[in-house]
């Protein structure tokens, strides 16, 4: 997989080279290159589990690589930590703003751990939360605050800095569809205002659509690393989905007949072929199994995601989690060796 | 994506006029960058004790019980050995420790706090270093359980504890020491705990017993032997004979109290003095400032 479709002349903000991470032995991350261009929105896509934290830990230096090594704005993450933390900005998968103070004194304290010069730091504080529509609050505690305007304060917090390089842990998770859209909106605008590059991760595929690029992560490594609508048309088939009665002979007779490899997902028999409309005439016509419904839809992120893993993203996060349910019951079976 | 109509008729026609962005610089580490960090980290603590006023309130409680309701009801049985020194003015000194110490403990186990709710990450990747946060910690701590000394030493009158500049000053001193000691005392230990549960049961287990066998509430001579020991290891030992040494000095007893309530501290039979006492809790507060620097460095 090439990864450095980036223009030659712009400095990269991310550069990532063979990067591994094991916890004991698990491999959570396992060899990852890429880079990413100052002024790009970058998407990590994948399931739950699929190495999206780890890595963007690795790159925030929040955890040490176990081998490979990575560059943030320049400066390498782990002989270099203390650079790379001045020049990025955080917002994480789970809150962490003080809920006993109020939005501003959170942003001031943000301000001074990181040493912003004192004579800007009021005009910073009140044109990153115009940005994000707080500013009105900010004598509010944050405990008052719905999840929503939490994650927009914490945006608001971690551009505080004007940090060149801004990360992005599943910012939209566990919001209602309008904040999630209007936090779209503040990270367009903020790429519009600000030089700056945004790294991801997400695992809405709708939302990935939003990024100028994106790498699609499983079992700790990228599968597929590209603009969303280049990797859409790489797909050149449409997806099919079929509910039958009987769906594994649908499938054997998919591959007789038609020489078409179909798979079971989210419970209806799915399978991609090039010019969808034109083919349902001939499925009906040939197959031989009762069909009682069709689904024919142009590739969308979901089927990127299926022709490079075989499977859907809600499939793999429910075998994710299957996985880890078996473990824990391992663990707390007395799996004592 | 723009919010605004104008906005969005003016990138129509023209390139949208470039906002006046306040670009900030963070810059380099340095010793002043260092010493805000410990500011503001001093300053969070005393925001959210202020904020907290029912912890004020709560905290003055146990003094008062101790103080007034044990000191009153011991009383006629505490008579015939206390030498006509009323037992509230005799445990005064243990209680002001135990007062301090509880709000030195409930400040440093806001970094377990931090840590489940996610504050603490907030923390650990600025670019500072993680000494700084410690120690930004530890005074603010120190400071907030000072400030419930200061409400305790107020009370000094009401237990016949005269308002004296020197005994107040030293009383001041100490108890601030104490604070300082028993905060990064609270960090070390709280450095290494996940859980708020898992905190509370540690204090109870830590606090409680070095309160009963400081001798707070007893003298510090003819103890059985397994005590005297277990006494001349406890911390708290060393800020409450000072303490009560203070008291005693600015009161007119007889000389037999005196000898039966404040025989002071002894090594082998030598007097450990009052100075010597109270380097032995700043060394203490040192060496556990140390640990917990160097813990919480160690975490990832």
């Amino acid at each position: 997989m090439s990864a450095s479709h980036t223009n030659g002349n712009v400095a990269a903000a991310i550069t990532v080279n063979d990067l591994v991470k094991t916890y004991g032995e698990v491999e959570a991350v396992r060899g990852v290159n890429f880079e990413v261009a100052t002024g790009e929105v970058f998407g990590f896509l994948g399931p739950n589990g699929a190495g999206k934290t780890t890595t963007i830990n690795m790159l925030c230096t929040l955890a040490k690589p176990s081998s490979g090594s990575a560059t943030v704005a320049g400066h390498d993450v782990v002989r270099e930590r203390d650079d790379v933390r001045r020049n990025i900005g955080l917002v994480f998968q789970d809150p962490t703003l003080d809920g006993y103070l109020t939005a501003q004194q959170n942003l001031k304290l943000h301000a001074e751990l990181y040493g912003v010069q004192s004579s800007l730091v009021a005009r910073r504080m009140q044109e990153v939360m115009e940005m994000v529509g707080l500013w009105e609050r900010k004598d509010s505690p944050v405990a008052t605050f719905s999840g929503g305007m939490r994650r927009r304060l914490e945006i608001a917090r971690g551009l505080m800095h004007s940090p060149r390089v801004l990360f992005l842990d599943e910012p939209t998770i566990g919001l209602d569809p309008q904040t999630r859209r209007s936090i779209w909106t503040y990270i367009g605008e903020l790429k519009e205002r600000e030089e700056i590059t945004i790294f991801m991760t997400t695992h809405y595929m709708d939302e990935a659509e939003w990024c100028d690029r994106i790498a699609i992560m499983d079992h700790g490594q990228i599968v597929a690393l590209d603009a969303p609508e280049t990797l859409k048309a790489q797909i050149g088939r449409d997806r099919v989905t079929i509910h039958t009665d009987d769906d594994q002979a649908t499938i054997a007779a998919l591959r007789e007949k038609f020489e078409i490899e179909a798979v079971i997902a989210e419970g209806a028999v799915t399978f991609g072929v090039p010019g969808g409309e034109q083919f349902v005439p001939r499925l009906f016509a040939e197959l031989g199994i009762p069909i009682r419904s069709v689904n024919v839809s142009r590739p969308t992120l979901d089927d990127v995601f299926m022709s490079h893993t075989g499977t859907t993203i809600r499939d793999a996060e429910e075998d994710q989690s299957k996985h880890r349910n078996r473990v824990m019951m391992q663990m707390m079976t007395g799996g004592r060796r | 994506m723009s919010t605004t109509t104008d906005r969005a008729q003016t990138s129509a026609t023209a390139p949208p006029p470039r906002h006046d962005v306040v670009r900030v610089t963070v810059p380099r580490r340095s010793f002043n960058s260092e010493l805000r960090a410990i500011r503001i980290v001093w300053r969070r603590e005393l925001i959210r004790f202020r904020a907290d006023r029912i912890r004020i309130a709560t905290s003055l409680v146990q003094p008062l019980l101790f103080l007034f309701v044990l000191g009153a009801g011991l009383q006629g049985l505490a008579r015939a050995g206390t030498h006509g020194v009323e037992l509230k003015t005799f445990i005064y000194p243990g209680i002001l420790c135990i007062a301090v110490m509880f709000t030195a403990m409930f400040s440093a186990a806001s970094i377990v706090w931090d840590r489940e709710f996610g504050f603490l990450r907030e923390m650990m990747v600025a670019p500072v270093r993680r000494s700084s946060i410690v120690i930004g910690k530890c005074l603010g701590g120190a400071t907030v359980a000072g400030f419930q000394g200061v409400i305790v030493i107020c009370l000094a009158g009401l237990v016949h504890v005269p308002y004296a500049p020197l005994l107040i000053l030293g009383i001041f001193g100490l108890q601030l020491l104490l604070a300082f000691s028993i905060t990064a005392f609270g960090v070390m230990i709280a450095v290494r705990i996940k859980q708020m549960q898992s905190f509370m049961g540690v204090m109870q287990m830590v606090v409680m017993p070095m309160f009963f066998i400081s001798g707070a509430l007893f003298p510090v001579s003819g103890l059985p032997g397994w005590l005297a020991v277990l006494n001349r290891l406890d911390p708290l030992t060393y800020a409450v004979d000072p303490m009560r040494r203070l008291v005693f000095q600015h009161l007119n007893f007889s000389p037999l109290a005196r000898h039966a309530l404040d025989p002071g501290v002894t090594w082998w039979g030598w007097h450990v003095p009052g100075l010597l006492e109270a380097g032995v809790i700043a060394a203490l507060g040192l060496v556990m400032l140390g640990i917990a620097i160097w813990e919480f460095s160690a975490t990832e």
